[in-house]
């Protein structure tokens, strides 16, 4: 298939409709309103249910019940929608549903703004909601791969009965480049879903359900559901690395939007013989752990430096792969302010020039 | 021998966790009798609630989802919209419905999702020990308002059917309750008809059912029946508040 032209909203909507996901309930909220506009008209079109609900309290919960069915549904929000979604986040977890969640982010906290961020890392990738649970957490920093990522989620949604979250930002929403969708989407087969509610009329009553007043039976479904993060952690790790090479002192991390504009740092620098690596979590929970310790603890790296669209939340777990053996350094801006290139290779020289550390910009 | 009396097949043979007098057993009992009689058992999912009635998938013989508090509508709507040739059922109090919920099933009957809505109302909350609910009555004691509700600061108990009635979307609401067996009678034909214009899919349907909470109400069984045709009656009118011809 001929690439196109697409608005990341709109080429993630159509991605999504690919994957067989034809059932979409979400409320509106800046800026990821391009999703729901395009899907208002074209899953009328393939026999899909288009409903905008009436809080992203509902939707959550029409979710939950959707998910109960078998079909492959989701939603998209934004930073503060996604906060009222927590609730169902919790519970569908805890039944074990398969959804997929987008969430453009904005700045916060509280209404924020409504300009990029990625402020939301924590919530994504430790919880949100209450109770022992994990997201499968993808960060998309192209569109093409935003359309590749979500059509896998709805997959690996189903393959692990977990809630994914695809997280972008308003960069990775709005902005327009070529895509092209795959003729067919090819996964190993799944097995049958014989926990969906389809009527008790050739096997018992089944329930989908987190409530488990037992406590020897809720710490059974806790441990299920911890056993199955263990296996997002060994089965689904996903990362880049680019330019990484034994000349580098200095290894940047960074994800999605922000990604993108270390490399484009990273290709000025190359200009002027100064020579940086970057590693890119594309999972970010699971998160790539021995991979960036890998990378990090190469003998040439005397600085790992992260960069971020927030104050600094992702530092947190880098801090936490690397353990001392390296110093990490964090750079971000915030409110909705995208660093430029100019701005990550004032950072780089800075650590190259002195070792003096780099600052986090208010 | 003629069998005259038996379990309904949509309800487990089980031992339910209510209270003596509690009439929650009564509405499960009529709510599977019109199950099996309108032949739907197979392809019917209920959703349970917040509250007491939070076991209920464990008494009846159909699927059942768990909902968070109050969303049960929007679970409903969730899956009735994938699966319209289902038969679909919230089952929720007056907490649950009336409180958290009230978003969530105001938004449903005025989209007129094709589900139906079985709301129980006793006027206080049970599960969680015997606080005030949006129902409670003027003056009625609970934990949290020990004196007796003061209006005044906690504003009139919400009467649901009058509240939903004043939507446009066509809907089924009803009013009826299960305190003597002349009620009981009136309230199976509404549980029936509500069934029967969700299987004609016409409309969403809400029967609400006066019941009783012996245990929080501090009454012996019999008192509370009384307590229901006495007090509970007369604030919150039975009869039908509307019908899909009603409106055109």
């Amino acid at each position: 298939m001929a690439k196109i032209l697409m608005k990341g909203n709109e080429a993630i909507a159509e991605a999504a409709v690919r994957a067989g996901a034809l059932y979409y309930f979400a409320y509106p909220i800046t800026p990821q309103n391009e999703v729901g506009e395009y899907l208002a008209k074209r899953l009328p079109e393939v026999g899909g249910v288009f409903l905008q609900a009436e809080s992203e309290v509902a939707v959550g919960n029409m979710l939950f019940g959707a998910a109960s069915t078998g079909k492959r549904v989701f939603t998209t929000s934004s930073s503060p929608g996604i906060s009222l979604m927590q609730e169902s986040i919790s519970y569908m977890a805890g039944a074990q549903l398969p959804v997929v969640l987008l969430n453009i982010m904005r700045g916060g906290p509280g209404l924020g703004g409504i300009l990029p961020a990625q402020s939301d890392y924590f919530q994504a990738t430790k919880g949100g909601g209450h109770g022992d649970y994990r997201l499968l957490v993808l960060a998309p920093s192209t569109i093409q791969e935003a359309v590749d990522l979500t059509m896998q989620a709805f997959y690996l949604a189903d393959k692990y009965r977990n809630p994914v979250m695809i997280i972008g930002d308003g960069m990775i929403g709005q902005m327009m480049e070529p895509v092209e969708f795959p003729d067919e989407h090819t996964e190993p087969p799944l097995p049958a879903k014989t926990w969906a509610a389809t009527g008790a009329s050739e096997r018992r009553p089944l329930v989908v359900k987190s409530l488990f007043l037992d406590p020897i039976a809720l710490e059974k479904n806790n441990i299920v559901l911890h056993q199955k993060y263990e296996m997002m952690k060994r089965d689904e790790i996903r990362y880049e690395c680019y330019k990484t090479n034994p000349k580098n002192k200095i290894l940047l991390v960074a994800y999605g939007t922000m990604a993108r504009i270390c490399q484009t740092a990273i290709d000025e620098l190359e200009t002027e013989g100064i020579s940086v690596g970057l590693f890119r979590p594309i999972s970010c929970f699971p998160f790539p752990e021995s991979q960036l310790y890998a990378e990090a603890t190469k003998p040439n790296i005397e600085t790992v430096l992260t960069v971020e669209m927030s104050m600094g939340q992702m530092v947190e777990d880098v801090e936490r792969v690397v353990a001392r053996q390296r110093p990490v350094k964090f750079f971000g801006r915030t409110g909705g302010i995208v660093p430029s290139p100019e701005e990550v290779i004032d950072q780089i020289k800075q650590l190259l020039a002195a070792g003096t550390p780099a600052k986090a910009k208010a | 021998m003629t069998t005259t009396f038996a379990r309904p097949e949509s309800l487990q043979d089980v031992v339910t966790h209510y209270c003596p007098g509690c009439t929650h057993g009564v509405i499960h009992r009529l709510v599977a009798e019109v199950l099996d009689e309108l032949g739907v058992r197979e392809r019917t999912v209920g959703v349970a609630p917040v509250g007491c009635s939070v076991l209920a998938y464990n008494y009846f013989n159909t699927d059942f989802l768990e909902s968070p508090h109050g969303r049960a509508p929007a679970l409903a709507t969730g899956f009735k919209r994938i699966r319209p040739d289902m038969i679909v059922f919230t089952y929720q109090g007056d907490g649950d419905l009336a409180s958290i919920g009230m978003s969530e099933i105001i938004h449903a009957a005025n989209r007129g999702e094709k589900f139906t809505t079985i709301f129980v109302n006793n006027a206080i909350y049970g599960m969680t020990g015997g606080q005030m609910a949006p129902t409670t009555l003027s003056g009625q004691v609970a934990t949290t308002c020990p004196l007796g509700r003061d209006t005044a600061k906690t504003g009139m108990p919400i009467r649901m059917c009058e509240l939903l009635s004043g939507l446009v979307t066509p809907s089924y609401l009803e009013r009826v309750a299960v305190h003597n067996p002349q009620q009981i009678i009136r309230t199976k034909k509404a549980i029936r008809r509500a069934f029967q214009y969700q299987i004609e899919n016409k409309c969403f349907s809400l029967v609400e059912v006066l019941s009783t909470c012996p245990t929080n109400w501090g009454k012996t069984p019999a008192e509370s029946t009384n307590w229901v045709e006495a007090n509970l009656k007369s604030y919150f009118p039975l009869g039908v508040y509307k019908t899909p011809e009603e409106v055109k």
